[in-house]
């Protein structure tokens, strides 16, 4: 429970904050029709929700369905809060917390792979560094001549921050990430 | 335009097309006004008779009017704007419809679909900017998708947790052909299937605990309202059953009769302080169709701490959104109602007499304290004495009142005693100053022979006046009965209570001459100044066949009490016989005012 704060000559009732955030990954079923991905990045803007990552993409054609799996953060009561305004969307068919549903099936969280395109320019032995780096964290060369490479790496949110730190100094010059796509280890669906 | 509805599918325009929908849904009224974007359908309207436009004078209006409509009979509210200002004036009063869950269809027109995109003239993207005060929107894209789209969207703003919606129709598609299919017997959506049979379990559950309450309150809200009379009866029934006490928001008021035996008067803010009394002490809170609203709660972590609550919604996001509650029930009111007065008389349960009838002798001892007194003036009208004698001279009519926003709001909610749903339409959540004379249009085109008046404050009144002239053109003979005290009298309230006393820009200095405004638009202008002639003129405003504006001279400095005042509880209410200049200066700690 929030603790209320001195009225500073407010109308409303201020309080303070006072649970700790914790992060959630969200599948979230939708109708492909235009304006939902606007309705539902909306949805966070407008009531003040955090969004660390989004990944949308039509998953059935024939359904004319699409998942946004949305990384989050938040109490446990407005991550709560989140849900329920999520399914309150008309075209939103369901909404699940992999995070939470992995849980209770005994695992740490859902599996949450990213892919990321890193372009690194350099030469002579800053060059081969960058390619020896990108071997170790297996990560493919897409594109090089002489003078740069570009590199493709998947895996953990954690394994892509990490390459991309490494590569910074090294001579990053740009990079574009796709946000996490995340599925529930075991036989069944969500 | 004669087509049959037996006929399956047929050929017509999209302006036909939306006209033949409304039907269809069973619209018999509608509220709007034309432009550019709009004329097919308007022309559409024109060769008919079976729907009725209501012509207002500006789109805000068209909006309130249509809520008041939807509030006063129970079936969806129908507006049709224009594209651009015809569309962006509607946005008020699809907020007003969000926040207190009025069914609202919005018809608006847009740019040909041709020209979207290119800041055409009186191009505006509406579904972008309706999109977030809307439950749902559409922008058609397709005379094929019309007619479906049409159909869903009074599906969506009538099921569940009612609301506002809106299809924005561009030009080329009103003038285009298609195949029109008339709605599904039982419309079934395709993502939005609103649960409104509660989980039996979780209904026998609230009973037993309601049962074992020894301070139970019943906390009921506009859910009761929105789910209909039934809901209202059973309300009723579950009250005369448990001998519960109940209390209400702003929004439920009338669902349990204010003559009532168990009706403790309004919660919060400005509620009684019997009511906020027994929020506080209860053990067992029973919230019906109400979302504990930061007016209602007051401050969060005082509000009622020792009680267990239970909460009927049915929609699962007002759950534990602001009060943590032990015993969620989603559904529709009238739904879990049902069950619970069935499985009550079925299994014979008993309150604990004994506990009950302590808790009543305590409530009785809080309302001893009699919160809404005010000192009586000879010379002087009173505001709540003219809200009194408003009630006593309409009582036994047929009567429907409407407010806009602030003290005389309040002052209505708590001096007017209403005993059926339906009967108040006020702008709760949005709080929308100008709401109630268009909603009084709305009620009196729903309702002709009803009296319908628009209890207004002086400043709220002058945001909408114009529609006065709409209530003249369509011989709607609304009563706008102002308490002029000359200030925005609740934002003054606050300035005294908040800001030092320090009066910035409350005060009307120019204000118009209301009996001579009311004759300039064609109705008839009343003014009652003495506690003496109000009577009176009460009288003569309601035997007026016109639309009148009563121009009721109240106290200027007058304040609304009892009053939770910001940062307290409900244990914590400013009385009337309290409020001296000193306690108002000091309601507030040393250091808010240091803030201030």
């Amino acid at each position: 429970m929030n603790t209320a704060l001195q009225p500073p000559a407010s109308a409303y009732f201020i309080t303070e904050e006072k649970e700790q955030n914790e992060r959630r990954t969200l599948a979230v079923l939708v109708d492909n029709e235009p304006g939902v991905l606007a309705r539902v990045i909306g949805l966070f803007s407008g009531r003040g929700y955090n969004i660390e990552s989004l990944t949308v993409t039509e998953t059935e054609h024939e359904k004319h369905l699409s998942r946004i799996t949305v990384v989050t953060s938040g109490t446990p009561h407005v991550l709560e809060q989140i849900k329920s305004q999520l399914a309150r969307i008309v075209p939103v068919h369901r909404v699940v917390d992999l995070t939470t549903a992995a849980r209770e099936r005994g695992h740490d969280g859902p599996i949450e792979r990213e892919l990321a395109l890193i372009k690194v320019q350099g030469i002579g032995e800053q060059r081969l560094e960058a390619l020896r780096l990108a071997d170790a964290f297996k990560a493919e060369v897409i594109d090089a001549n002489t003078e740069h490479f570009v590199f493709q790496i998947t895996g953990r949110v954690s394994k892509v921050d990490q390459f991309i730190a490494i590569m910074a100094p090294l001579g990053l010059v740009e990079l574009c990430r796709t946000g996490v796509a995340a599925l529930t280890r075991g036989k069944e669906g969500m | 335009m004669d087509t049959s509805p037996t006929q399956p599918a047929e050929q017509m325009t999209g302006a036909e097309m939306v006209v033949r929908a409304l039907k269809d849904h069973g619209v018999t009224d509608i509220f709007g006004y034309p432009g550019g974007a709009v004329l097919p359908i308007y022309d559409a309207l024109f060769q008919q008779d079976d729907i009725r436009h209501i012509l207002v004078r500006h789109e805000q209006g068209a909006g309130h009017a249509a809520e008041g409509y939807a509030r006063s009979t129970g079936k969806p509210g129908v507006m049709l704007v224009t594209s651009g200002p015809g569309a962006t004036n509607a946005v008020t009063p699809l907020q007003d419809a969000l926040m207190d869950s009025i069914p609202l269809v919005c018809i608006s027109g847009q740019v040909p679909t041709t020209l979207i995109g290119t800041d055409a003239f009186q191009e505006a993207d509406t579904v972008g900017i309706t999109r977030p005060c809307t439950k749902h929107n559409w922008l058609v894209k397709s005379i094929n998708d019309l007619p479906r789209i049409l159909h869903e969207a009074f599906y969506v703003a009538t099921s569940g947790r009612p609301g506002p919606v809106v299809v924005d129709i561009p030009k080329d598609i009103q003038f285009s052909t298609g195949t029109y299919t008339p709605p599904a017997p039982v419309e079934q959506h395709k993502s939005y299937q609103p649960k409104v049979s509660a989980d039996i379990g979780r209904i026998q559950a609230a009973i037993e605990l309601l049962a074992s309450a020894k301070r139970p309150i019943i906390y009921s809200g506009g859910g009761v309202v929105n789910s209909g009379p039934e809901a209202s009866r059973l309300l009723r029934e579950l009250v005369e059953l448990t001998r519960t006490p109940i209390t209400s928001t702003l929004m439920g008021l009338g669902s349990y009769p204010a003559s009532g035996k168990a009706w403790l008067g309004m919660l919060g803010m400005h509620g009684t302080y019997e009511a906020n009394m027994a929020m506080h002490q209860c053990d067992v809170m029973l919230c019906i169709g109400a979302r504990f609203d930061d007016r209602i709660t007051g401050r969060l972590d005082a509000f009622s701490p020792g009680s267990k609550k239970i909460h009927i919604d049915i929609d699962p996001s007002s759950i534990n959104k602001t009060v943590h509650v032990d015993l969620p029930i989603i559904g529709d009111v009238a739904q879990v109602l049902g069950e619970m007065v069935r499985l009550w008389r079925e299994q014979t349960k008993q309150m604990d007499r004994s506990a009950l009838s302590e808790w009543w002798r305590t409530i009785e001892t809080w309302r001893a304290r009699d919160c809404l007194a005010y000192r009586p003036n000879d010379n002087v009208i009173m505001p709540q004495y003219a809200i009194q004698r408003l009630h006593a001279l309409t009582k036994d009519r047929d009567t429907y009142i409407t407010t806009e926003v602030g003290q005389h709001q309040m002052w209505a909610a708590q001096f007017f005693g209403f005993e059926q749903p339906n009967r108040w339409m006020t702008s709760g959540g949005l709080g929308t100053m100008g709401y109630g004379l268009p909603a009084a249009l709305g009620v009196q085109i729903a309702h002709p022979e009803a009296l319908v008046i628009d209890i207004a404050g002086d400043a709220s009144v002058l945001m909408t006046m114009q529609e006065i002239s709409a209530a003249v053109q369509h011989n709607a003979p609304i009563k706008i009965f102002i308490l002029n005290n000359q200030y925005m009298g609740m934002v003054r309230q606050w300035q005294q209570l908040l800001h030092g006393n320090r009066l910035s820009h409350s005060y009307c200095e120019a204000m118009p001459d209301f009996v001579k405004l009311a004759e300039a638009y064609g109705g008839v202008g009343i003014r009652a100044e003495k506690p003496g002639e109000l009577d009176d003129a009460i009288a003569e405003m309601i035997a007026v066949d016109k639309p009148v504006i009563f121009d009721c001279r109240v106290a200027n400095l007058a304040n609304c009490f009892p009053m939770i005042p910001s940062g307290k509880a409900h244990n914590d209410m400013l009385l009337p016989d309290e409020a001296t200049d000193e306690a108002v200066a000091n309601a507030i700690g040393e250091k808010g005012r240091a803030l201030v």
